[in-house]
């Protein structure tokens, strides 16, 4: 699986978005599953993916799809 | 302490004078002894709100702002609340309405043939957020004996400050604003959590000296590296809601000795207002996965099949408590507004548990078969009825966040999305699995047991 299928995979598993939801519109608690609770899952899903550790900071400024994927660029994840 | 500031929420800063007139002003558009549908955000308003029923002799029967409608229509069928306190943006309205800033009190225009029993202050919820009809049924003298005892043991004085982190309208987020208030403390008002920037932003500029969390608040700190966040404020935090497990309790507890902030983690049931039992923080490494000792003023003990006491150690029984906190009783209905004291100042926990040498106790197990998932408490037996409503023969079982639902047929995506609609639980709090047959004795009985081995 590529980066970006295994970054998508992460959302929909964890979040239950479709593909047609992963886009500039897709923030946190913009859906009724990207909760506090969905977050965790969400950066846990991801972590464990890409064998990474994000920082808190990073943690808690991924808060929407497009944000996601600037942070995961500075651990050397290319999507 | 009239001019102190009562709470900070979004910018506004309010002290306890302008915060009690508020509250009064809200409180007298309410008839006394009648019944207040409340549903509670953390907001000014609905803190002003809650203040201003309790003064004027209302009821306030809380519900938590992400009810769905099915459910508010079942609890207004049910206690016929005379008035519906709530949210502008929420979906209730009537033909009298008065608007208090972002809130909305509406005449119902239902009167309930039973009155309030004149004990009675507030009704609770035991299960968070799974819209169930039953309600703790707690009086002034119990919120009133609960705060006076937390203020006691955590040592809350004037000068701290409490953020918000769980529902208003559960027990314990509720007794986190109940004990500070009688301290004289200030709060910070806030539906952020701590996944967003803001929440820590106002840490830092309330200089916020506490918070609570149930055990996913402390699985999240975790990972959010809590052990590397400089605030240098906090000066105690709490843990209840479920048990936080061994591992998780050390963790904190030495982290938190490291940084100079007392961690305590505590014990209690909404039947008892909130809190029962807390483990010292000064005990807290060594006596981690304990629920410690009873608070002060209340009393545990352990009782054996036979209803006698069980006075050696490390010997397993059902906890019983007892303290001026022990609520009257349940209402599963209006009817149920006018009973008097059910309980008697004595509470069957319902958990299994023993005393070890030093008089502290430990949970090692439940009579009745409910978990805990994410903070809200889910009775297996009754999620296992609520789905044969739907038409599906479940079995339930599972740990702490983690509950297995067993179905011998169907679409596990579809009971997924039944279970989480009727728990209100996130889809990835819980597991549908699909096996052959269900584990059965003779008699039809399911064997969780041999349940648990299919794990």
């Amino acid at each position: 699986m590529s980066n970006i299928e295994t970054y998508n995979t992460a959302f929909k598993d964890t979040l239950e978005v479709d593909d047609a939801m992963l886009g500039a519109d897709l923030v946190y608690q913009s859906v009724e599953n990207w909760d506090s609770v969905g977050h965790m899952q969400l950066i846990a899903a991801l972590e464990d993916a890409f064998d990474i550790m994000l920082d808190t900071d990073d943690i808690i400024d991924f808060n929407s799809y497009e944000a996601g994927k600037a942070i995961l660029s500075r651990y050397d994840v290319e999507l | 302490m009239f001019d102190a500031i009562a709470y900070h929420d979004e910018g506004r800063s309010v002290t306890y004078k302008e915060m009690l007139e508020n509250a009064d002003r809200i409180g007298k558009r309410v008839e006394p002894r009648s019944l207040v549908l409340f549903v509670a955000t953390n907001t000014g308003e609905s803190l002003e709100g809650y203040l201003g029923f309790l003064r004027n002799r209302a009821v306030v029967m809380m519900a938590a702002s992400s009810i769905d409608a099915d459910s508010l229509e079942a609890l207004l069928e049910a206690y016929k609340p005379e008035y519906v306190w709530c949210p502008d943006s929420f979906g209730y309205s009537s033909d009298s309405e008065k608007s208090y800033g972002r809130y909305r009190l509406c005449e119902t225009g239902m009167t309930g043939e039973a009155k309030p029993h004149s004990d009675l202050a507030l009704m609770l919820t035991t299960s968070g957020s799974t819209g169930s009809r039953k309600y703790v049924r707690l009086t002034y003298e119990n919120i009133r004996a609960n705060a006076i005892s937390i203020v006691d043991y955590l040592g809350i004085s004037p000068g701290d400050c409490a953020i918000t982190t769980l529902p208003f309208s559960y027990s314990y987020g509720l007794s986190i604003i109940n004990s500070h208030l009688l301290a004289g403390s200030s709060l910070v008002l806030t539906e952020k959590t701590m996944f967003d920037r803001e929440f820590w932003d106002l840490v830092r500029a309330r200089s916020v000296t506490t918070f609570g969390g149930v055990p996913y608040t402390y699985s999240m700190l975790k990972r959010l590296r809590f052990e590397r966040m400089d605030l240098p404020s906090l000066r105690y935090i709490t843990q209840a809601g479920g048990r936080l497990g061994r591992d998780l309790h050390e963790h904190f507890a030495r982290l938190c000795a490291e940084k100079n902030i007392d961690f305590i983690a505590m014990y209690g049931q909404t039947e008892a207002t909130a809190r029962i039992a807390y483990v010292p923080a000064s005990r807290s490494v060594e006596k981690a996965g304990s629920v410690g000792i009873a608070i002060p003023g209340g009393e545990l003990s352990i009782r054996d099949e036979s209803g006698g006491e069980v006075e050696a150690p490390d010997t397993a029984g059902e906890l019983v408590y007892r303290g001026p906190n022990v609520s009257m009783g349940y209402a599963s209905s209006r009817i149920d507004v006018s009973r008097g004291d059910d309980f008697g100042g004595v509470l069957a926990t319902g958990d299994l548990a023993c005393r070890d040498e030093d008089g502290f106790y430990r949970i090692v197990g439940r009579m009745k078969r409910f978990l805990k998932v994410y903070g809200n408490r889910v009775n297996l037996d009754e999620l296992e009825s609520m789905l044969a409503v739907e038409g599906i023969v479940a079995a339930c079982s599972g740990e702490d966040d983690a509950l297995r639902v067993f179905v011998e047929d169907g679409d596990p995506k579809s009971i997924q999305s039944i279970v989480s609609e009727k728990t209100g639980l996130y889809k990835g709090a819980f597991d549908v699995r699909l096996i052959d047959a269900l584990p059965r004795n003779d008699a039809g009985k399911i064997q969780y047991s041999s349940l648990e081995d299919l794990c």
